[in-house]
């Protein structure tokens, strides 16, 4: 072996093992063993039998095959990120884990439970949540919450136990904020749905500590679905966490979720997403909210993860005095390509948004902000600000910002404002000359980049996010 | 003698800017290093520090008899030296507590200490001693939350290098214009707090300065005139006063121009 070839095999082995090393918290897998799987691919049959499976109302199997049809007529989008390499026949789309969802921990099945001992969500749930519940392939395999939440009549459960148990509820808001129609992801998920989180909170009702939902892919080549509906009565508030992972394999796995949000009148919804899929999964998620009269949704969508990720969390401002917040954070190393945003549609005067996007390339990643802001004429006195930052590591890297805008209303305040940024070789020496190396003293920056964020976050969240930061960064520097 | 710079010459861009400098700074003294614009001041701080952009065509750098040369800058930082910026850089979102706080962890564990335990009696340790100089400085609590030179004053930059100085606690400080920007009561509480931290420290000092305005309140051993690049005449503390009143004019005759 020549000894350039010797130096490229060894920066391989070395990258190799910095990638291994990265995900290790998180790219273990359990043996797959499971009490029903669909055959791979997708047919109206399949369909029919996951719904059969669950037992679901006659509606519901209606709505998913006419949904199903509208996935088949529907062509791939050509925009965005590419994802023509998605093959729809390899996936398998429908994999139940156990027999029953289990009310504690002890009652989940010991590979499952050890698998989520693991990842730290029954010590998270002891600390400081106020519920939480846990996705495994298909289904919820463990769902709780407190029980004084349950007394003052909050519902927190997985969407198949929601459409049992609150048919009527469900039935009102159940694809009213995103309809299959919407995109063919969306349509994609209205038809093969399964788990995901139905939370209600009533009118007045204020939590105090986030709800959690984890999110697990186990099985290769495996399709997660999963579907959740938010609804905050009058006055109420709540603020949802999820987080996700997979383990790493060479095939890829897709991930399509459709969450919707109904904020009633001067209510307050927090939604923090922490994606961490491993490299190899397709993350395709439609999330929106409707927002009702002086109410605040706060989306904080920060993606590490996926092989691709497209997402734009919305907020649709229905009434007069609402506010949308929207602050995304995008994390693209080798071979990922996150294209995300944001979108603010002002239906109602006096309505407000704020959308600060932070992408972070690196390793010949790529992010893209791809954000829409929309006023129809009559909504007067709207203000919105869009932020967008990027940084961008090394000369292998992109980043793109398309900002669109569509405002056909003349009494707004709009704003705008792009950075690009680079580190500087003059910070890296001021924080080198205290001590710091060069690695430390990058992700200490890129920490900094991103402290808008992780400062929302409870405080072990925060602290592992600056973790993920860290192990980012250590391949980073020759 | 813990710092010795023998015959150095440094280039930037092709260009000589130090043209064979000597000086030797050990523990327990003060060298005030002044000149005109454009001598040479901050290129000697910033190739002290070990910038990248600073070639050494020849020469040596001795840090307790080690040449230091092809260190990085976080090395000579662990081995007792430090720079005070004249602009140094804001790096926002990272507080001034957590960001000293970790290059205090990083100076003395060599990074991240070992156990849980470890680290909180640390933050502890850390937290009184951030208090206590801070308030030697006399800068209020609420500045250790505030993101780092982001939005300062020129005062406060100046202050907060002082700051991390005091906490670092170097065996040699280089301190580049300590005064630039700094009113006259903050000049004050900088050059107080300098002499604490060299008394209680016993460190050696090479403090670069323009005017003598600085001199007034802390009195050098050494005072060195630096011109284009060479290191013209070296005298005691009354050699500053003599610049006072005359200025670099004939120290650029001595040197050939």
């Amino acid at each position: 072996m020549g000894s350039k070839e010797k130096v490229l095999s060894d920066a391989a082995q070395k990258q190799k093992l910095l990638l291994e090393k990265d995900y290790s918290k998180y790219g273990f897998k359990d043996p797959e063993q499971y009490v029903y799987r669909t055959p791979k691919g997708l047919s109206a049959e399949i369909v029919e039998e996951i719904s059969k499976i669950k037992g679901e109302p006659k509606w519901m199997t209606e709505f998913r095959l006419k949904a199903f049809e509208h996935f088949k007529s529907r062509p791939m989008p050509v925009w965005g990120a590419d994802i023509s390499k998605i093959n729809f026949d390899d996936f398998t789309y429908y994999i139940k884990p156990t027999e029953k969802k289990a009310k504690t921990w002890e009652e989940v099945p010991e590979t499952i439970r050890k698998t989520f001992d693991r990842l730290g969500i029954p010590e998270a749930e002891r600390k400081f949540l106020a519920g939480s519940g846990a996705m495994y392939e298909s289904e919820t395999v463990y769902h709780s919450i407190q029980d004084k939440l349950t007394k003052q009549g909050v519902i927190f459960t997985d969407m198949d136990s929601g459409l049992r148990e609150h048919e009527d509820v469900v039935r009102k808001f159940f694809s009213t904020v995103v309809p299959f129609t919407d995109n063919k992801f969306a349509a994609l998920n209205s038809a093969v749905w399964s788990g995901g989180s139905f939370l209600y909170v009533p009118e007045g009702v204020k939590i105090e500590l986030p709800l959690q939902a984890y999110f697990r892919i186990n099985a290769a080549r495996m399709g997660q679905f999963e579907r959740t509906l938010i609804i905050a009565e009058k006055n109420s508030s709540v603020h949802y966490l999820e987080s996700c992972t997979a383990p790493v394999y060479s095939t890829d796995s897709l991930h399509a979720a459709v969450v919707e949000i109904i904020a009633m009148p001067g209510s307050r919804i927090q939604y923090t997403t922490i994606q961490n899929w491993s490299s190899d999964v397709f993350n395709l998620v439609t999330k929106r909210a409707f927002a009702y009269d002086n109410s605040t949704v706060f989306w904080i969508d920060c993606n590490i993860g996926s092989k691709v990720t497209m997402k734009y969390p919305s907020v649709f401002l229905l009434g007069e005095g609402a506010k949308g917040e929207i602050l995304s954070v995008a994390f693209a190393s080798r071979g990922q390509h996150i294209d995300s945003g944001a979108k603010a549609v002002h239906l109602a005067p006096n309505t407000k948004s704020i959308i600060t996007s932070k992408s972070i390339s690196k390793d010949g990643g790529r992010t893209t902000y791809r954000g829409l802001v929309k006023v129809r004429r009559g909504a007067t006195g709207v203000k919105s600000n869009v932020r967008c930052d990027a940084l961008i590591l090394d000369e292998q890297s992109a980043s793109d910002t398309i900002p669109y805008m569509e405002i056909d209303e003349k009494d707004v305040t709009i704003q705008h404002e792009a950075t690009v940024g680079k580190i500087s070789e003059e910070q890296l020496f001021y924080l080198m000359s205290r001590g710091l190396k060069e690695n430390e003293a990058m992700s200490m920056i890129v920490r900094g980049f991103i402290e808008e964020f992780t400062k929302h976050l409870p405080l072990d969240y925060a602290v592992e996010m600056n973790r993920l930061i860290e192990i980012e960064m250590e391949g980073s520097v020759g | 003698m813990t710092l010795e710079i023998k015959n150095l010459h440094v280039s930037i861009e092709g260009k000589e800017i130090l043209k064979g400098i000597n000086l030797t700074i050990s523990r327990g003294e003060i060298h005030a290093l002044m000149g005109p614009n454009g001598s040479g001041k901050s290129s000697l701080a910033m190739t002290l520090m070990g910038h990248p952009n600073y070639k050494i065509e020849s020469g040596e750098i001795l840090f307790e008899g080690k040449n230091i040369l092809q260190m990085k800058p976080h090395e000579r930082a662990k081995l007792g030296l430090f720079l005070a910026f004249q602009y140094p850089y804001a790096v926002p979102g990272v507080s001034v507590f957590n960001f000293l706080r970790t290059a205090y962890t990083s100076l003395k564990f060599g990074g991240k200490p070992d156990t849980k335990k470890e680290e909180f009696i640390n933050i502890l340790e850390f937290s009184k001693l951030l208090s206590e100089k801070m308030k030697m400085l006399q800068m209020d609590d609420t500045f250790a939350r505030r993101y780092l030179n982001e939005g300062f004053s020129g005062g406060e930059k100046k202050k907060a290098e002082i700051l991390q100085m005091a906490v670092l606690k170097p065996k040699v400080a280089v301190i580049d214009e300590a005064d630039s920007g700094a009113d006259i009561d903050s000049l004050k509480i900088i050059a107080n707090g300098m002499n604490k931290i060299f008394e209680e420290g016993n460190s050696g000092i090479l403090l670069i300065t323009h005017y003598n305005r600085i001199l007034q309140h802390i009195r050098p051993h050494y005072v060195h005139i630096l011109v284009d690049g060479q290191i013209v005449k070296t005298g005691d503390a009354s050699l500053a006063d003599e610049i006072e009143a005359k200025g670099y004019g004939e120290f650029g005759e001595l040197n050939g121009k």
